[in-house]
């Protein structure tokens, strides 16, 4: 078995992405044979946002370290807050999820 | 408060990027299509280019496109007047990009989300009000529902699909 990878999904209600990049997650563990548990963290209030540096729904995080961060793509100056968060696919398009290439490539990064 | 399908659409004069006013229900002579959208939401940008292409489609056949930025510039302040109008500026846009600083026109329309679609007949009359197609991660839909709807008020007949749910970020009220 795997080591305890731990792979979180911050999440906010005024966003409806949330379902789609759970499922996306899901798959991509699968195919590499990870776990599948995720565990789904609900952000609530400004507040709760700038406490965890949340930029937006969905947020990633890979053994905590967030998953632009971990392929050294971070949110650059996107601000804290209740938000829906934009992604760039690789393709170039804008996307409320992240690209399941950039998944893979993190997910196998994290794993021993 | 919301319009149904078949009620008339309020009518309001809000400032574009350059400071002109644009009376939503236009002179009367062609249909109008009001875009809710913004800065910064995903599901806005994936659709932006596909609803800017349908405004560039439509521009010959006396079809108005207005794109109306409602959220809160204070909690979101890359929904500021200001931003929007650096965004004009670095892009090129075929319709006007609108201010409701008050969100008064939005909450008379009752748009949801961005985008929420609403398209208008000459005389005033909602015939369209939803999402622009069904995928926003696909650029290949290419507006459809939108321009489906547009065409069928051409066409001086009701749109086969009058109504869809839309799809967005949730418009950011002032609290």
């Amino acid at each position: 078995m795997d080591r305890g990878l731990s792979v979180e999904l911050l999440w906010w209600e005024g966003c409806p992405s949330t379902e789609r990049a759970l499922a996306e997650l899901r798959a991509v563990l699968d195919e590499l044979n990870l776990p599948d548990e995720v565990t789904m963290r609900e952000i609530r209030t400004d507040e709760e946002a700038e406490a965890v540096a949340f930029t937006g729904s969905p947020t990633i995080l890979i053994d905590g370290v967030e998953l632009m961060d971990a392929l050294g793509r971070g949110a650059g100056d996107e601000p804290a807050g209740l938000n829906c968060r934009v992604y760039v696919r690789r393709d170039g398009r804008v996307s409320p999820t992240p690209d399941p290439d950039d998944l893979r490539e993190a997910l196998k990064g994290a794993r021993p | 408060m919301s319009i149904a399908i078949g009620e008339r659409a309020p009518d309001y004069t809000l400032p574009d990027t350059a400071g002109d006013g644009w009376s939503l229900m236009g002179d009367g002579t062609g249909p109008t299509v009001l875009v809710f959208t913004c800065n910064h939401c995903p599901y806005a940008l994936a659709w932006h280019q596909r609803i800017a292409d349908a405004a560039r489609d439509y521009a010959g056949r006396d079809v108005r496109f207005l794109a109306i930025n409602a959220n809160d510039a204070q909690r979101y302040p890359r929904d500021s007047y200001e931003a929007m109008q650096s965004r004009v500026a670095r892009e090129n846009w075929p319709m006007p990009y609108l201010h409701d600083p008050t969100q008064e026109v939005a909450r008379a329309y009752g748009a949801k989300t961005t985008p929420d679609v609403f398209v208008v007949d000459a005389s005033g009359t909602l015939r369209y009000r939803g999402a622009p197609d069904s995928d926003h991660d696909d650029p290949a839909q290419r507006a459809v529902w939108l321009r489906d709807a547009v065409d069928a008020v051409l066409a001086g007949a009701e749109p086969e699909r009058a109504e869809t749910t839309p799809v967005g970020c949730s418009i950011k009220w002032k609290q």
